[in-house]
């Protein structure tokens, strides 16, 4: 594909002249010489191992949450008044069979509740009996994405009116790994939609900024550094109380993003404005105005192409902590009301001490939070140090 | 490796004080490993110089970093020794642990180094007395009195004025030359036998590189001291060199004495490093001769007229004239129609700013350039806008210094050089592809190239790329800012030499900016010198270089260091003596 022509005789008088420079030659063959922008940042991208790690998760993350009523094997809501504060069970996959054999089948104890008629402390009892559960089955009913209907799930009890806890069950007695789930899809979408929210206003405020400096740059750095100085919690506490409760949760939700976006917006038009006001000054700018490209060409062809890489990464960083804002304002009470569910709502349960007692295992969806935070820190890391596959 | 009988009779004599051994110090990365030294052996003797030369990449300053335990991760010796000798006994540097005591012992003490980018090794946030002062009390137990009266008189001898004073100030109060010889005092402050000074001119002007030269050899002669100096500069090395070590690709190509490297050099990448200098001493052969071109020239194509540039110094704005730093300052002159004009000037003298001015990528702040299009009047190019500025800007031209940084690295050679054409809508589609190839070959580059993106180039190839895109658009006029000093030597004459064909076959007329008098007496008709914003000297390129008349002329011309070891003239030189000059 292309010929690498290497000037180890010592004779040789050309030097520069022949000598067509391929780049590091790259033991698996690939040519850097061809490669766009993209190819190279993938390509440096895929060295940073905790980058991809959390690129996994990150995916991984937001299948489940796409997926969350199939892969949950109860309806979020669905209660069961036996099993309150039930604590998370094991699944064992290698089964007796009648005759005696080993069969793989997935199973749980079966429990029952009983009081201890001196201390009423109530507690689970294994009776002996199992609670056979299938791949696949058939369970509580649902909607994809409110529009397919179905009700498979990856695994349910054989017998319907049973109930496991995987991740243990709340204080109603519902499913946490149930609820967890579905936590996640609001909670990594609010990620993504308060992103896209700040995503526009801080490149189109930081870009004019940047480009065309002077006033403009002055009025809207300052009006970044006054919304910087707000103290955020405080500010969201009041936005967030200033919303009518009667409103639908649709409406809530989408105005507690823009609430958290709020704040998101600022990070990024820094970033974008610096960017801008080094990228004007550079040779190959110039070079591109002296071409006498038009001013659209000059930032859409010359100069936006070299930020898109940093903003990307930059936006990866900023989704944690629109997910983190969103939780505690939930957690708080002001965000995001049941029977919405989210894992900042989930969290709202572990908040008094009885929980902590009664059920550790409520703490599940700050474990999730925690886990999807680092590896979109991780994640954006990796493409921050990938974003400039030049230097 | 060619072993010299010099060699072998210094051998005997046992002056060697470091002793370089096969040395290899490999980078191993994820995909390969590069081999940046591999086998190199070298000695030093005691009070003599010793220059490694070499182009970019041939390992020449990971050479001096290995000797001092410095180089960068992932860095790292593999093989060959480096033998120290001092009163003490012998140490084989190669076999320490670069974090260990008895590294740390050696560096400052008997090895000191100093670096090209002064501003960078000394601390800001410290006096330079200061640093001084420690790195004495870091190797000897002395009080801080009488560390300060050492750090005084070092100062002292490398001549910076008034030692009492300056050694209180701060780093940004130094200028260049001053910055590097307050890092010579820092490294002579432990009496080390051998200093490695890496590249310590190269980013100085030339007047500045020729004081610290002198220094550098007199503080050699009263210290005994062994140097090792890297340098890519074969003047500089004809200048101050008793030994010379010639580099290429990790490997050492040829080791000699400098009278016999110079006059009869053995390996042919030698040969050719001496060539490609000898050759940018004199006018280009490819060239029609000076006088010839002169008489022809002679209808102005671009006047520039009382041109001044002023930056406005922050602060409150005042009315009356405007104030603030003249970077140019009352600039006339006429480029003619073909002919080649060279601006010379050291760093700061507003050649870079005429330039952009020159290209309209900055305005006058006072005074008028008018391009003469056609032969008839053109606008004030101050004044142009519009259709005049895109014309105008289609007919003059730029090449930029860096050609890194003037290369779009998102996109590929051929769109980088469509650009033009695209932009001021001259070809399209097939047509705009065969003229892409057209231009490509026309600087000596295969149309293969055309999909590859500049990072795949030698900093050679991407200025040939930078022209292609200069002379798309069939322009009159070309303004190079310093368009070669970025490059190796041996590639500077060959982008020359596709300059000076291109000018023949499409009668451009240059603007070339330069501070290399070299390149400037190579490739330019007549020659302009710049002085803090002003022409101090203007005339035929042979009468500036050979018989300057300005003594500023004079100072800067006799400072240039010439290939060769016979006739040392630095020395001689004149010296131009003004306020602020280090």
């Amino acid at each position: 594909m292309t010929e690498h022509l290497h000037d180890d005789t010592p004779a040789d008088t050309d030097g520069d002249e022949s000598m067509l420079a391929d780049g590091p030659p790259l033991a698996d063959g690939r040519n850097t010489a061809v490669a766009s922008q993209w190819q190279l940042m993938w390509w440096k991208f895929r060295r940073h191992r905790l980058a991809m790690a959390g690129l996994t998760v990150v995916v991984i993350l937001y299948l489940i949450a796409a997926f969350a009523e199939f892969l949950a094997p109860f309806d979020p809501n669905s209660y069961d008044r036996k099993g309150g504060f039930h604590p998370p069970q094991a699944v064992h996959l290698i089964d007796r069979t009648e005759e005696g054999g080993l069969t793989i089948r997935p199973w749980v104890w079966e429990t029952e509740l009983t009081r201890d008629p001196r201390t009423l402390v109530s507690t689970y009892q294994a009776t002996g009996e199992k609670t056979y559960l299938r791949w696949f089955g058939e369970g509580d009913s649902y909607e994809l994405w409110g529009l397919i209907p179905g009700n498979r799930h990856l695994l349910t009890p054989v017998d319907p009116d049973k109930r496991f806890y995987l991740l243990g069950a709340d204080r109603l007695g519902r499913d946490m790994l149930s609820r967890t789930i579905h936590g996640a899809r609001l909670s990594l979408l609010i990620g993504l939609i308060g992103v896209a929210f700040s995503l526009v206003l801080g490149i189109t405020l930081g870009g004019l900024a940047g480009y065309l400096g002077g006033w403009v740059d002055t009025v809207i750095s300052r009006s970044v550094e006054l919304v910087l100085s707000l103290p955020t919690i405080p500010i969201w506490l009041a936005l967030a109380a200033a919303l009518p409760a009667t409103w639908s949760t649709e409406t809530r939700y989408f105005f507690i993003t823009l609430i958290v976006s709020l704040v998101g917006w600022t990070e990024l038009a820094r970033v974008v404005r610096g960017r801008f006001m080094s990228l004007k000054n550079d040779d190959f700018v110039v070079a591109a105005v002296l071409d006498n490209a038009p001013q659209r060409r000059v930032i859409f062809r010359h100069m936006l192409p070299s930020l898109t890489s940093h903003i990307i990464a930059s936006v990866t960083l900023a989704v944690p902590l629109m997910i983190l804002a969103e939780t505690s304002l939930s957690f708080l009470g002001l965000g995001l009301m049941p029977p919405a569910i989210s894992w900042g709502v989930l969290l709202k349960e572990a908040q008094d001490v009885r929980s902590i007692v009664l059920g550790p295992w409520l703490f599940a969806p700050g474990v999730a939070v925690v886990i999807t935070v680092l590896a979109f820190n991780f994640l954006g890391d990796g493409l921050r140090d990938a974003a400039d596959p030049y230097n | 490796m060619l072993k010299t009988s010099v060699e072998d009779k210094v051998d005997a004599r046992g002056d060697v004080i470091l002793d370089i051994r096969d040395l290899a110090t490999h980078f191993p990365m994820r995909n390969a490993t590069v081999h940046a030294v591999d086998g190199v052996s070298l000695k030093l003797r005691r009070g003599k110089t010793t220059c490694v030369v070499g182009e970019s990449g041939s390992g020449k300053s990971v050479t001096a970093r290995s000797v001092l335990q410095i180089v960068d991760a992932p860095g790292r010796i593999v093989g060959g020794t480096i033998a120290l000798r001092t009163g003490g006994g012998e140490v084989d540097i190669a076999t320490l642990h670069p974090r260990s005591r008895a590294i740390r012992a050696i560096r400052g003490r008997d090895i000191a180094m100093i670096f090209q980018e002064p501003m960078s090794s000394l601390s800001p946030v410290h006096t330079i007395g200061n640093q001084i002062i420690e790195s004495i009390r870091l190797h000897e137990k002395v009080t801080k009195a009488e560390a300060r009266a050492r750090a005084i008189e070092l100062l002292a001898q490398v001549e910076i004025r008034e030692p009492e004073k300056a050694i209180d100030q701060y780093t940004f109060e130094f200028s260049g030359g001053m910055r590097q010889r307050a890092m010579i005092a820092m490294a002579l402050s432990c009496n080390p036998q051998v200093l490695i000074a890496d590249e310590p001119t190269t980013a100085l002007d030339v007047t500045t590189q020729a004081e610290i030269l002198d220094l550098m050899r007199s503080l050699q002669e009263k210290h005994d001291m062994a140097i090792m100096f890297i340098t890519h500069d074969m003047g500089v090395v004809a200048e101050i060199a008793d030994d010379v070590v010639v580099m290429r690709h990790g490997k050492v190509v040829e080791t000699g004495e400098v009278n016999e490297i110079f006059a009869n050099p053995r390996h042919a990448y030698t040969r050719r490093l001496l060539e490609s200098v000898v050759k940018l001493e004199q006018r280009a052969e490819i060239k029609r001769p000076e006088a010839e071109v002169l008489a022809e020239q002679t209808d102005p194509i671009l006047s520039v007229k009382n041109v001044s540039v002023v930056f406005p110094l922050r602060g409150p704005k005042r009315k009356g004239p405007a104030r603030g730093f003249r970077a140019v300052n009352d600039v006339s002159f006429d480029l003619r129609r073909g002919e080649s004009l060279g601006i010379v000037g050291e760093s700061g003298s507003g050649k870079t700013t005429l330039g952009r001015v020159l290209a309209s990528v900055l305005s006058p702040s006072e005074g008028g350039i008018r391009f003469h299009e056609n032969g008839g009047a053109g606008g004030d190019v101050g004044q142009l806008e519009g259709e005049a500025l895109r014309n105008y800007r289609r007919q003059v031209r730029m090449v930029f210094q860096d050609p890194h940084g003037s290369l779009n690295p998102r996109m590929t050679v051929g769109q980088i050089v469509a650009e033009p054409l695209l932009n001021n809508g001259i070809a399209r589609g097939d047509a705009l592809r065969d003229r892409v190839y057209d231009l490509l070959e026309q600087v000596g580059l295969p149309a293969a190239v055309a999909e590859r993106y500049p990072h795949a180039f030698s900093g050679g190839q991407r200025q040939r790329i930078c022209i292609a895109r200069a002379i798309a658009l069939e322009p009159r006029v070309v303004i190079c800012d310093e368009a070669t000093s970025a490059l190796d030597v041996s590639i500077r004459s060959q982008v020359l030499d596709l300059l000076i064909r291109l000018q023949e076959r499409l009668d451009l007329s240059f603007v070339f900016i330069a501070h290399d008098i070299g390149v400037v007496r190579y490739f330019c008709d007549r020659v302009a010198v710049m002085r803090k914003g002003e022409i101090v000297e203007m005339g035929p390129a042979s009468q500036v270089c050979d018989n300057p008349q300005h003594p500023y002329t004079k100072a800067l011309i006799s400072a240039v260091p010439h290939p060769d070891p016979t006739a040392r003239s630095m020395h001689l030189r004149h010296r131009y003596e003004d306020a602020g000059v280090s």
